[in-house]
């Protein structure tokens, strides 16, 4: 090992396992501080934010329910999950990638802007991605579009040549299939 | 925020300050570390008030203050409390809230902060505690409404000293501490998403001692959770450890939980431990983990870890296991529980374990215990560091002695050769490594055991980092003894510099230092000065014989390195003895230089 491939006194990456992609389902006291905990232990221990959205969803109780989508190594997301449960203020964690079938969606709003034919294009793709029409002026339209995020990429891809001018996105939110609750 | 329980509406009415007095008082609290300051001042003001239910100890400085809270719960078991202002008060107390939080340390420190109308406005002395403090505690609070106020409190207490324990800081503006409310001690403190699991799983336990039963090569590792559930904790050890007869090694922070005399002890394992026992540990074919967490210092090279070995973890925290290492059979569960289930099935079984394989495991042990890898070149001339802790051990035996550390060659040698046979007789800065503990420590311990002969064992460096605690010292008449191993160098630095950057000791040597006698003198402590081999047992006496502080000058020879040693990016079969130490330069990977 002298001339050695690995190692060190602190543990090697671990390149053998593949990165993969997790949703979590994180419940918590919506109290002040709450959101900088989690995202803190994120920046904190290095691991990745690809989507955060985070919302009260039960108001009697105070709990919000955060959706984190992060990518990592299997080691790593097991090890995600319990620095998550760790938390004082966070109830449960819910891994949807593996706990069953889930749903996932986003929202986004997309501002086009274009004349003549590029507005009849604009209204034709809409119309074929169910996206609705939020706003429409002479010059522009807001179309609204709810669905899985490669949709929505498709859809901004399309607009783009259209003459996209501005994209909002909501980050993903996700509910596990069936009748059983979280 | 807070639990559900008691809404601050019962109970008797007074200010925010006195209800901080009373809810330490009803927690059992006697002592508590701080230093005033304006966003403190009414606490400061309930204090004068109160009836000596509470003792106030003035530190010099909040990091004191903390260290001083973290030896002073390390050898009781109990919540270590601290008191102090808002601003600098509270970043000056962020090294001790780490330090509490990577060693797993019940600590609960109320801070002082700006009137609510003036936070977030840049007020005098205003920082964002809370934000500060969120990585390095456990949990923390910013209360902002008296109601809320004995709750939190209690609820402190609970989460500092239940589960893997750890410092809460629970910050209270001094609005809050003027304004009155209704104070009671909640019946119980329940916190709907804190709850910790102290009773491992039954079926996993049953698989564990059926693991233990046919190992042929098993070993136990050991580590400060034992420590921190408990002295029930470490008698169940020793009793399972009796009824299997495996061989145990432990921690840096496990030191104590079991006995260092009993023949089955191989000494501390990791970066400086024994041959023995990273021997055993590469070997071993079953490693029993109980409270302990892979540390990179214990692990070395993580793909040559004990290759042959399956693994049981036992730990109080699952974001311990699986983090460094896959091990096979994990159960989590506070140690005193698991021990106590793990030692009932054995009896219940009664259980044998595989005799015949355990004797020739043992043999091998012995074969690496012969090679008695702490063996140092003794000298008549100078004193060697490793021959002054021989010392100060055989002549403490027996006096209900107490040891703290500062962080460096003097710990890892404290470590080696001052043996411990009960738990809590050892504090020491394991996972931040934070020199300028151990003076401020021995304060806390001194205190919580005003009879106890209380060493601080320190070097030269670390020990200036808190000197100023010596006045607290002296002040509450704690005889604390200051026995520094003065080799005039960061040794660890100088040791790493000589080993893998080729003996350029860039801003190690420690110039200029002051005559430690007359430093002793100046606070009114005593100071002694040993250099001579052949005076120290003499000097050692003197030392213990003083009821006072004593500042024990121990000048050492400044060229010693500290064996046995794994060298970065090695693994357990790979370490170094004291006599390899001229080829050591050639063991040391290129990579394994960037990962000291």
């Amino acid at each position: 090992m002298a001339n050695g491939t690995s190692t060190s006194h602190y543990p090697a990456a671990p390149a053998a396992q593949g990165i993969e992609s997790h949703t979590l389902c994180v419940l918590v006291d919506n109290e002040p501080g709450v959101l900088a905990r989690v995202i803190g232990l994120f920046s904190g221990r290095g691991y990745n934010i690809d989507s955060l959205t985070v919302s009260e969803t039960e108001h009697e109780k105070h709990l919000s329910r955060i959706t984190i989508v992060t990518r990592g190594t299997p080691m790593v997301i097991e090890q995600i999950k319990n620095q998550l449960e760790r938390l004082v203020p966070i109830h449960r964690v819910i891994d949807m990638t593996v706990s069953g079938p889930a749903i996932q969606r986003e929202l986004a709003m997309v501002k086009v802007r274009g004349k003549g034919d590029n507005r009849v294009e604009a209204l034709r793709l809409a119309d074929a991605f169910r996206a609705r029409v939020i706003d429409a002026g002479t010059e522009s339209f807001v179309f609204e579009i709810t669905g899985a995020s490669d949709k929505i990429e498709s859809f901004i891809a399309l607009m783009l040549p259209i003459g996209l001018v501005e994209v909002s996105r909501t980050g993903i939110v996700a509910i596990q299939r069936g009748p059983e609750g979280m | 925020m807070t639990s559900k329980t008691g809404t601050g509406t019962t109970g008797r009415e007074m200010t925010g300050a006195e209800m901080v007095i009373e809810a330490l008082a009803d927690q059992g609290v006697e002592h508590i570390f701080g230093y005033p300051g304006g966003a403190v001042l009414p606490i400061y003001d309930a204090l004068f008030q109160q009836s000596n239910r509470l003792q106030h100890v003035l530190v010099r400085h909040e990091q004191g203050a903390v260290h001083a809270a973290e030896g002073y719960a390390r050898s009781t078991g109990k919540v270590g409390c601290v008191l102090v202002t808002s601003g600098p008060g509270a970043t000056n107390a962020v090294t001790g809230l780490t330090d509490a939080l990577c060693d797993s340390i019940p600590i609960v420190c109320i801070t002082g902060q700006v009137p609510t109308h003036l936070i977030g406005n840049d007020a005098f002395q205003e920082c964002d505690t809370v934000g500060i403090t969120r990585p390095c505690t456990k949990y923390n609070y910013l209360v902002k409404n008296i109601a809320d106020l004995p709750n939190v409190l209690h609820e402190a207490f609970h989460i500092a000293k239940s589960g893997r324990p750890g410092p809460v800081v629970v910050d209270i503006p001094k609005d809050i501490q003027f304004a009155k409310g209704m104070y009671a001690m909640p019946k119980e403190i329940a916190h709907k998403g804190y709850k910790p699991k102290l009773k491992g799983d039954r079926d996993r336990i049953k698989a564990a001692i059926e693991m233990m039963r046919h190992a042929k090569r098993p070993l136990f590792y050991t580590g400060g959770g034992i420590i921190n559930s408990g002295p029930e904790a470490s008698k169940l050890l020793r009793e399972l450890v009796k009824l299997t007869g495996f061989p145990i090694t432990s921690t840096l922070m496990g030191l104590g939980a079991f006995p260092a005399s009993d023949p089955k002890w191989l000494g501390m394992l990791g970066m400086h431990g024994t041959w023995e026992a990273n021997w055993a540990m590469h070997d071993c074919d079953l490693m029993i983990c109980i409270g302990a967490r892979f540390d990179d210092r214990i692990t070395g090279r993580l793909d040559a870890f004990a290759p042959h070995s399956r693994k049981i973890h036992v730990d109080i925290d699952p974001s311990s296991i699986n983090k460094n290492v896959k091990v096979d059979l994990p159960i989590v569960g506070d140690c005193a529980h698991v021990l106590e289930d793990m030692v009932r099935l054995w009896r219940a079984g009664s259980f044998t374990p595989d005799k015949k394989a355990l004797a020739d495991w043992w043999k091998q042990i012995d074969k690496w215990r012969a090679r008695k890898s702490l063996a140092y070149k003794s000298s008549k001339d100078v004193i060697k560091p490793q021959y002054a802790i021989q010392r100060l051990f055989e002549l403490t035996k027996g006096r209900n002695a107490y040891i703290t550390t500062e962080v460096g060659q003097h710990q890892m040698w404290a470590a080696q050769f001052f043996h411990f046979d009960e738990p809590n007789r050892w504090m020491t800065s394991g996972g931040l490594g934070t020199m300028g503990y151990g003076l401020p420590a021995a304060v806390g311990v001194q205190l919580a055991h005003p009879d106890a002969l209380v060493i601080d064992i320190a070097g030269e460096a670390s020990v200036q980092m808190t000197m100023q605690e010596m006045s607290t010292a002296v002040q509450y008449r704690l005889p604390i003894k200051i026995f520094i191993l003065n080799n005039q160098y960061m040794g660890m630095v100088r040791q790493w510099q000589e080993l893998l950057h080729g003996g350029r000791y860039a801003e190690s040597y420690s110039h200029s230092l002051p005559d430690f006698v007359k430093m002793a003198e100046a606070y009114h402590a005593v100071g002694i000065r040993c250099d001579k081999p052949g005076e120290l047992d003499a000097a050692i006496k003197e030392m213990i014989s003083v009821k006072k502080p004593v500042i024990f000058d121990c000048v050492v020879d400044p060229n010693e390195n500290c064996f046995p040693m794994i060298p970065s990016g090695r693994a357990h079969n790979e370490m170094l003895l004291g006599d390899a130490a001229e080829s050591i330069d050639e063991a040391i990977t290129e990579e394994g230089k960037v990962m000291v």
